[in-house]
């Protein structure tokens, strides 16, 4: 074996065992899930840099209202509610993918994207209703940091949203093609991530926030 | 309701010569370049192969092309910060503080950004695959879409020159400096759109990379197999996969601040200006690891080469890599000890910091015993390895010195910190993009590069860098402050005057870098890399001919040990006629630069407040990816027979058939 | 283009001897566990269940159960060696989560118990 003559030849080379992770190029559904993953990954590294950002202002009111005053929870609820079902539906929509039933996945989005478009809509009434109260993200640090935060998970969805109702459309145009069955794989990621975003923000931002 | 925004004729800098001259320069020769392109018809060409590829290679290229082009950009800043402080001892010098201000701050923001940043992610493009012994990366068209989007990053930071003007806030732009209060024109916001925008292209290929070398290798390629290369490129990419974000996200908070009156980090309503410290320099401190790793990686692989030996240690090699990717997540305090966060915070990252010299110090040992005992052929890229290792020594024990919290108060923000830094990231990033350059030159474009010009060329650098940075050592002890445009100290004058001559060594340095270039393509033919190895090499992407087909490898090479092709051409085995098969080719895509194309405009218009241009930008994107994902036809298939006559005409000389066989 | 099953991407276990109604039943499972956990979160901080200072990190325990959840029967995340890759990655990434958090707090707190923020500054000048 080369590898054996190439070793016992050379005294600086220690003896490296061949190890179980072969190599070998894997297949593309892997190497798109993989890669779209690793974005994922980075994602919430983002997100992480907002909750940091919150988690340090959230005391700098700097006289204004503090997050007891201002959250309704119930909305919270139902905004939750709307994307749990949604990942539901989502899920159910991969799986018509795999089987290839259309309309059973052009059902499924559909709900999907009604339950997040809901979610948008009840988030940008909350936020509407805080600045046309005088406490828009002008008004102090605290609620910079809240704005960017809810806002940026939001914006995320607005553009889930996007991408949803193109997948729609090119399931309608090209049917269910491997790269298409690829991106539908990597949409469901990226919105049930958003989901684990979701629970991190209610927990932290109104949960935490009506008590403190 | 203004349709063009902020932007008025106002914004075109008449008055200043200088901005105006040389971007009149610049603008001639890239219309006279592209005049030239269409009137010899080169541009179909150009167009076709080169500006919309996906081909690794081409991309790898592309992106070394655009930081030489960015290199001459920014030390031509450097050259004006040199002569000014030459001259302004008690004087003003010939620079006026806000145009000198700027020069610093494009400098900085050029170097790290369109320099360091795309010289190392063009060469890992270009070299991992080839070394894993694959056919392209994950997704070759994100990998084109990443750098048009860096290239458009570059494009806008000279558009500030001539439309505008850029950031006076140094190449981090700390507020409340530059919150809208203290820096209300567009110089901060053009900083911002292009760093967004070139960081997406960034984590594009940090993605890209991560994947690639994570899940397409060739058989037999453990993890444990890969070259150094490959190792230190993947810690460098899982470090941008893991430190853009944070970048992206407090640009995003001073971009708010600036744009929507947020108040992430002003002085007023509950605003922290440390906050942005503490994010910058989160980012800020893995950045300096994602750009000296992969030199690292390619000293390993030119030392192990021009050693004719296996690289010292390989395993302590690559524990000490991913020590580095993970500690560098620790130590980013260091970058403002002084800024009031108090001796237990200090010494916490005080002591990490002094940590991660641990795994540096490693690979320095390694790199020694790797030559110690070898036969070294002194050509272009083992000096710039030997002119690294005892500068960058150097320059990471003055980094262990500022380390130390009471030392860093004494010494920060002074020109002992610029020489520090310049120290490592020259003598480190610069000299391995050197190193890399020489060394796959040949490989890239299947001739060498000249021999001698290229050691003259080292020699300015190297005596170059000593003349124009150890000075700055000694005036920060002697107590100079950086970023001064003036100054009344007779005692730093001569110093000074001295890093001037430095400055003037690096520009023969640079210029020979140029020649060497010219003189090479005219003789290219007697400099010719006939059997695709021009320098014995011990790793696969010397298997293929120079330069490799656009498919890399007609069979994927079996690996069946350590130095994959050293190992091969060691065993001498018999050559079988490799069994040739079709070979799926991704296809061509303009979807990179019609992107980035949008993605300027976008940019443009966010920095100047046109808000329909930027929905043009932003949807004209979208519809760029939509159309992308509508069409049919994803890859082109080339014919076995095809395969076989082209393998069989490029492989005159080559050995890699025995490397093919290796399989049977 | 060769196949390796040793590794395998996040949310690609639909095997296909998986039945449809089985796939249906994993995600319908994990919508109850979220909508359970879900709602002792948003019940907790109004019952006088635990100790009203522990709430929070009873929430915190929660949130945490809740992002296993969605981990497992949403992104099909599982501990064979499929998936080592993948959790790997994201190890890699709550790491960086943690340092990047952890390390904020820790500097900002010190940073503003020794430099307060300038607002703070001016209430105790009056």
């Amino acid at each position: 074996m080369s590898l054996a003559a190439a070793t016992a030849d050379d005294p600086n080379a220690l003896g490296h065992q061949p190890d179980a992770d072969a190599g070998g190029v894997a297949n593309q559904r892997i190497i798109v899930g993989y890669g779209f993953w690793i974005f994922l990954v980075s994602d919430i590294v983002m997100f992480a840099a907002f909750f940091a950002a919150y988690a340090v202002l959230s005391d700098a009111t700097a006289g204004g209202p503090a997050g007891r005053q201002l959250f309704d929870l119930k909305t919270t609820a139902i905004e939750t509610a709307c994307l749990l079902l949604s990942s539901f539906t989502c899920g159910l929509a991969t799986i018509a993918a795999h089987v290839e039933r259309r309309g059973w996945f052009q059902a499924a989005m559909a709900a999907t994207f009604v339950l997040g478009a809901t979610f948008i809509g009840l988030e940008v009434h909350e936020l509407a209703g805080l600045v046309a109260g005088g406490n828009g993200p002008q008004r102090s640090g605290f609620l910079s940091a809240f704005f960017a935060l809810v806002g940026c998970h939001g914006l995320h969805v607005t553009l889930g949203l996007l991408w949803l109702s193109t997948m729609m459309a090119q399931v309608v145009a090209k049917g269910f093609r491997d790269d298409i069955l690829r991106r539908i794989l990597c949409f469901s990621l990226f919105w049930h991530a958003l989901d684990i975003i979701w629970v991190a923000l209610f927990t932290v931002v109104y949960l935490i926030g009506s008590i403190t | 309701m203004n349709l063009l925004g902020k932007l008025t004729w106002a914004a075109i800098p008449i008055d200043s010569p200088l901005p105006i001259i040389s971007s009149l320069v610049v603008g001639t020769a890239i219309v006279g370049v592209l005049g030239w392109v269409v009137v010899k018809g080169y541009f179909p060409y150009v167009w076709r192969e080169w500006l919309t590829s996906v081909d690794h290679k081409r991309v790898g290229v592309m992106y070394c092309l655009l930081a030489l082009v960015m290199l001459l950009r920014g030390f031509t800043d450097a050259v004006m910060m040199r002569t000014q402080q030459a001259l302004a001892f008690r004087s003003d010098g010939y620079l006026p503080p806000e145009h000198y201000n700027q020069v610093f701050s494009s400098h900085g923001t050029i170097m790290i950004f369109f320099v360091a940043m795309p010289f190392v992610i063009g060469l890992m493009n270009f070299v991992v695959p080839l070394q894993l012994g694959i056919r392209d990366v994950a997704f070759p068209t994100l990998n084109s879409v990443g750098f048009w989007l860096t290239a458009t990053g570059a494009l806008l930071v000279n558009i500030s020159l001539v439309v505008g003007e850029f950031a006076r806030t140094g190449w981090l732009p700390y507020p409340p400096l530059s919150e809208l209060a203290y820096s209300p024109g567009v110089g901060v916001d053009y900083y911002l759109w292009a760093l967004q925008i070139s960081g997406v292209g960034t984590l594009l290929t940090g993605i890209n990379l991560v994947t690639t070398i994570l899940k397409t290798r060739a058989p037999g390629m453990s993890l444990l197999r890969m070259p150094m290369f490959c190792w230190t490129s993947l810690a460098s990419n899982l470090l941008i996969v893991a430190a853009f974000p944070v970048l992206t996200a407090t640009l995003a908070m001073l971009t708010l601040d600036r744009y929507l009156g947020f108040h992430f980090f002003t002085n007023d309503a509950g605003g922290n200006v440390m906050m942005f410290m503490n994010l910058i320099w989160a980012w800020g401190h893995p950045e300096v690891y994602i750009l000296i790793l992969p030199a690292f990686g390619i000293f390993s692989e030119v030392i192990a080469t021009f050693s004719s030996k296996p690289l010292f240690g390989y395993r302590s090699m690559v524990l000490a890599t991913m020590a580095i990717c993970v500690l560098a997540f620790m130590v980013w305090l260091h970058h403002f000890f002084t800024m009031g966060a108090g001796a237990d915070v200090n010494a916490f990252f005080g002591i990490m910091t002094t940590i991660i010299a641990v795994p540096t110090g490693v690979k320095v040992f390694n790199w020694l015993f790797t030559m110690y005992g070898g036969r070294i052929r002194y050509e272009p890229p083992v000096l710039w390895a030997i002119g690294f290792i005892i500068t960058f020594v150097i320059g990471g024990m003055t980094g262990v010195l500022l380390a130390l919290p009471p030392v860093d108060f004494l010494l920060h923000n002074s020109l002992f910190l610029v020489a520090h830094f310049h120290n490592v990231i020259i003598g480190g990033v610069l000299f391995g993009v050197f190193a890399g350059y020489t060394y796959w030159f040949p490989k890239a474009f299947g001739f060498r590069l000249h021999s001698g010009l290229g050691k003259a060329a080292f020699w300015f650098w190297l005596v170059g860098f000593y003349v124009a940075f150890m000075p700055l050592y000694v005036l920060g002890l002697l107590g100079m402050t950086r970023r001064m445009q003036h100054y009344d100290v007779a005692a730093w004058r001569p110093w000074l005057l001295v890093a001037a001559g430095g400055a003037a060594l690096i520009l023969v340095g640079i210029v020979l870098l140029i020649v060497q270039l010219v003189v090479s393509i005219r003789r290219r033919e007697e400099l010719r890399d006939v059997d695709g190895d021009p320098w014995n090499g011990r790793t696969l992407e010397w298997a293929t001919p120079s330069p490799p087909p656009v498919y890399n490898f007609a069979v994927l090479p079996e690996v069946s040990g350590d130095d994959a092709y050293w190992t091969t051409k060691q065993s001498a085995r018999d050559a079988h006629p490799p069994a040739y098969g079709p070979i799926e080719l991704p296809r061509n895509s303009p979807t990179g630069i019609v992107c980035a194309f949008f993605a300027t405009v976008m940019g443009f218009a966010l920095i100047w407040h046109i808000w329909w241009m930027v929905v043009v930008g932003f949807f004209g994107a979208w519809a760029t990816f939509v159309v992308f994902a509508w069409r049919d036809q994803v890859d082109d298939i080339l014919g076995a027979d095809e395969v076989e006559r082209i393998d069989r005409d490029a492989h005159r000389g080559t050995r890699a058939p025995a490397l093919a066989g290796a399989a049977a | 283009m060769t196949d390796t099953p040793a590794t395998a991407a996040p949310g690609s276990t639909h095997a296909p001897a998986q039945s449809v109604g089985t796939q249906v039943l994993g995600y319908a499972v994990g919508l109850v566990l979220a909508v359970a956990l879900t709602g002792i979160s948003f019940f907790l901080p109004h019952s006088a269940l635990i100790w009203a200072p522990g709430v929070p990190i009873g929430l915190v325990v929660l949130a945490v159960a809740q992002m296993g959840v969605h981990l497992v029967f949403f992104l099909h995340l599982n501990t064979g060696p499929d998936s080592t890759n993948t959790v790997l990655a994201l190890a890699f990434g709550l790491l960086i989560v943690f340092l990047i958090i952890a390390g904020s707090l820790f500097i900002m707190s010190h940073l503003n118990h020794m430099m307060p923020p300038m607002d703070q500054v001016m209430r105790m000048q009056r």
